[in-house]
């Protein structure tokens, strides 16, 4: 590569079609490297291994080496590289396998990406998108497993996104690549497979600063994020078996908050429930709650409910892992609770627990 | 200048002696590399060259002689390392890098940042936190930017900077453009990961990075030989692929032909060099340190290496430096920090209103 211009994008196609979230995800990388010449992408294996999870399958074929570029499993240099190339005027997405690894990779994301800008004065923005795999549920236990977008959203400086839907694999990469600041996306890894139509053209230009109503409802917001979406949404389903019409908010965008989106959904339920596959102590839902219970204090007919993983190394064995996630049941319990008796008796099998316990349920 | 090279060494001594002592090979490290003629550039070894080096190296110790006064005085507050003893290095590297290229600094950044270019102005009112301070008072001593002059910053995380010069030199190499990103840091960041991830990926890659270790023998208050199973830093870093070779710290001369030599070569698609600088600060990691882990007659033998004397007392030897003209040097120094000092207590303070400025590049987004 000689130039840096910048060239049309390709033209969608002009029918919705049936995609897998990580073909989107595909696509939304291809189109940024053929639009244009400062994008490159770089991690482990996303070239001649087609990238851990299949997603930039290909990509090296048609970019070439450069473009797609195979790193060492050095965490620390590769991300830092995509720092600096983003500082020289690059528009690099590094990938890192998992939100595990990038631990190693703390130190230059919290004190360089997300600082720089800061730290120089204004000087120096750092136009830097970074996408790593989160979240469990495939039995790879608890070295692979976590969901620390929560220690993300933490950081002043980075905007972080959880796209959960096939649409926002697709189109969220874009937006995030023209952001002057550093972006972390975070891919959900029981999202991949995950199926949904794209709509026809134009393509919507994914906005990165609300969150979406996935499902409207009048009785309980349910608000989550990522690969915590799709249990919302069979939780609403089964609610409304019962005849409770659960509203699913998802956030898209875990920094910044959309406050008014989820606030305004609150206002109108005057419940929710917060569904989190973090941690629940000092978790992203943990911060969700104290800001409805700071703005929407009158609002709320119910103390808000959290559904979070319980605290423990998410481990290796079926049930234990089911046990330790949030599950469709738990959402649906703690919709009741905060329903109340009156509204929708609980039956003892759906596993409803006290609030503050620990497990997912 | 010659246009034969001196061999590629590891074998400078790292203990106080002749400025001019033990230039010996010591094994042959450094890999194969191209030999182009050097440019024959005779301004730069003129006396007017020289005397500039004394200039400068000048320059950052008197700043930084003025800014431990004004730290006594609570004008300067925070931690702050100072350069005293390494000026050389700083110097004679930025001498021998153009306008163009990068640099990629640590928390003790003065020198680095003076030698760049940064007016003298700008970084002392940064040490005071005021708005017109080249981070506008955000980074304080160790965090010293200035993008127009491409000098990225004062890190303060030891090693944290290596891979954003590796980056830097990425994009430069992406786009073909024949540019040196050199990088500062220190001994002690050969015990940190990032160096090694940093060294074997811009390797593996050629890039073209100028790797500069100022090895002052201590991190902090760790001696190497307490820090690092082999001392042979040179010859550590050769083992990732690049050129790599020691050179005396304390002598600026040596260390801007070793710069201008190393950085030619990386332009030239060389690859990264790594330059081993073995040098020594004179005073304690930071106003904070008693001090306490160095032998006092140490510190005194190494003093009498001092580079600033030791050109010095060269260029009185060839005849090129007068008393006067050293006085000179001297009044216009102290003219210069006089009214960077003045400039800086004079200067606005960046008002709290402005506090979440620059967390992001909108602004509006700094919501949390």
């Amino acid at each position: 590569m000689t130039a840096v211009t910048a060239r049309p994008a390709t033209v969608p196609p002009a029918t919705a079609s049936r995609t897998t979230y990580r073909e989107a995800m595909r696509e939304a990388l291809r189109e940024a490297l053929r639009a244009d010449d400062r994008v490159f992408l770089m991690g482990e294996d996303v070239g001649r291994y087609g990238g851990c999870f299949g997603v930039s399958l290909g990509l090296l074929e048609e970019f070439g080496p450069e473009r797609v570029r195979d790193a060492p499993l050095s965490e620390s240099a590769f991300v830092g590289a995509g720092i600096g190339a983003a500082l020289a005027g690059m528009r690099p997405v590094v990938e890192i396998m998992t939100v595990n690894f990038s631990l190693l990779a703390l130190d230059q994301i919290l004190n360089n990406a997300a600082t720089l800008l800061h730290m120089s004065g204004g000087q120096l923005p750092v136009p830097l998108v970074v996408r790593m795999t989160t979240g469990a549920g495939r039995q790879l236990a608890a070295q692979h497993s976590h969901s620390l977008e929560g220690w993300y959203a933490h950081i002043p400086g980075l905007r972080v996104l959880a796209p959960a839907t096939v649409a926002d694999a697709r189109h969220m990469l874009a937006p995030a690549l023209a952001d002057p600041d550093p972006v972390i996306i975070f891919e959900h890894g029981a999202l991949y497979g995950t199926s949904g139509d794209l709509p026809a053209d134009p393509a919507p230009a994914a906005d990165l600063d609300h969150a979406a109503v996935r499902r409207p409802g009048t009785d309980v917001s349910l608000v989550t994020y990522g690969g915590s979406l799709p249990k919302a949404l069979a939780a609403a389903d089964a609610l409304a078996e019962h005849g409770v019409s659960a509203e699913v908010v998802d956030l898209r965008t875990l920094r910044p908050l959309d406050d008014a989106t989820v606030g305004g959904s609150v206002a109108r339920t005057h419940r929710a429930v917060v569904v989190d596959e973090g941690w629940r102590t000092g978790s992203l839902s943990a911060e969700i709650s104290a800001r409805l219970t700071e703005r929407h204090f009158y609002d709320l007919d119910a103390p808000v409910e959290r559904v979070c993983s319980a605290e423990v190394p998410v481990p290796y064995a079926h049930r234990l892992e089911e046990a330790a996630l949030p599950q469709v049941a738990g959402i649906v319990a703690a919709a009741r609770r905060t329903l109340g008796p009156d509204v929708l008796p609980a039956p003892g099998a759906d596993g409803a627990q006290a609030p503050g316990a620990g497990g997912a349920g | 200048m010659s246009t034969t090279r001196t061999p590629r060494t590891t074998g400078i001594s790292h203990t106080p002696g002749p400025a001019h002592g033990a230039r010996g090979a010591s094994g042959g490290t450094a890999p194969a590399r191209s030999r182009r003629p050097a440019r024959d550039d005779p301004a730069r070894r003129s006396a007017a060259h020289r005397a500039a080096l004394l200039e400068s190296m000048l320059g950052v110790r008197r700043f930084e002689e003025r800014c431990v006064e004004l730290y006594s005085a609570a004008r300067i507050r925070g931690f702050m390392h100072l350069y005293i003893g390494e000026e050389a290095v700083a110097t004679g590297v930025c001498a021998a890098l153009t306008e163009d290229d990068a640099v990629v600094s640590t928390y003790r950044d003065h020198g680095h940042a003076l030698a760049r270019g940064i007016p003298a102005e700008a970084v002392m009112a940064e040490m005071f936190g005021r708005a017109t301070g080249c981070s506008r008072g955000r980074g304080g001593s160790m965090h010293l930017f200035d993008a127009s002059r491409r000098f990225y910053g004062g890190n303060a995380i030891v090693a944290g900077g290596l891979p954003l010069a590796a980056g830097l030199a990425l994009a430069d190499r992406m786009t073909s453009r024949s540019r040196v990103t050199c990088c500062f840091f220190g001994d002690g960041a050969f015990a940190e990961g990032e160096f090694h991830e940093t060294a074997n990926l811009a390797a593996l890659w050629r890039l073209p990075v100028l790797f500069v270790c100022e090895n002052n023998l201590y991190a902090m208050g760790t001696a190497l030989a307490r820090h690092q199973a082999r001392t042979d830093l040179a010859l550590r870093a050769a083992g990732y692929g690049m050129a790599a070779w020691a050179v005396d710290g304390m002598d600026v001369l040596a260390v801007e032909e070793a710069a201008r030599s190393a950085a030619e070569s990386v332009r030239g698609g060389g690859g990264p060099h790594f330059l081993e600088m073995r040098t020594y600060r004179f005073r304690a990691h930071s106003m904070y340190d008693p001090d306490r882990y160095r032998d006092k007659a140490e510190i005194a033998r190494w003093k009498e290496r001092d580079p600033i004397d030791a050109l010095a007392v060269r260029l009185r030897a060839d005849g090129t430096l007068t008393d006067r003209a050293f006085a000179g040097m001297e009044r216009r120094v102290a003219g210069g920090i006089d009214r960077a000092v003045a400039a800086a207590e004079a200067a606005p303070e960046e008002p709290p209103e402005d506090l979440l400025t620059y967390v992001t590049s909108s602004g509006e987004a700094s919501r949390p």
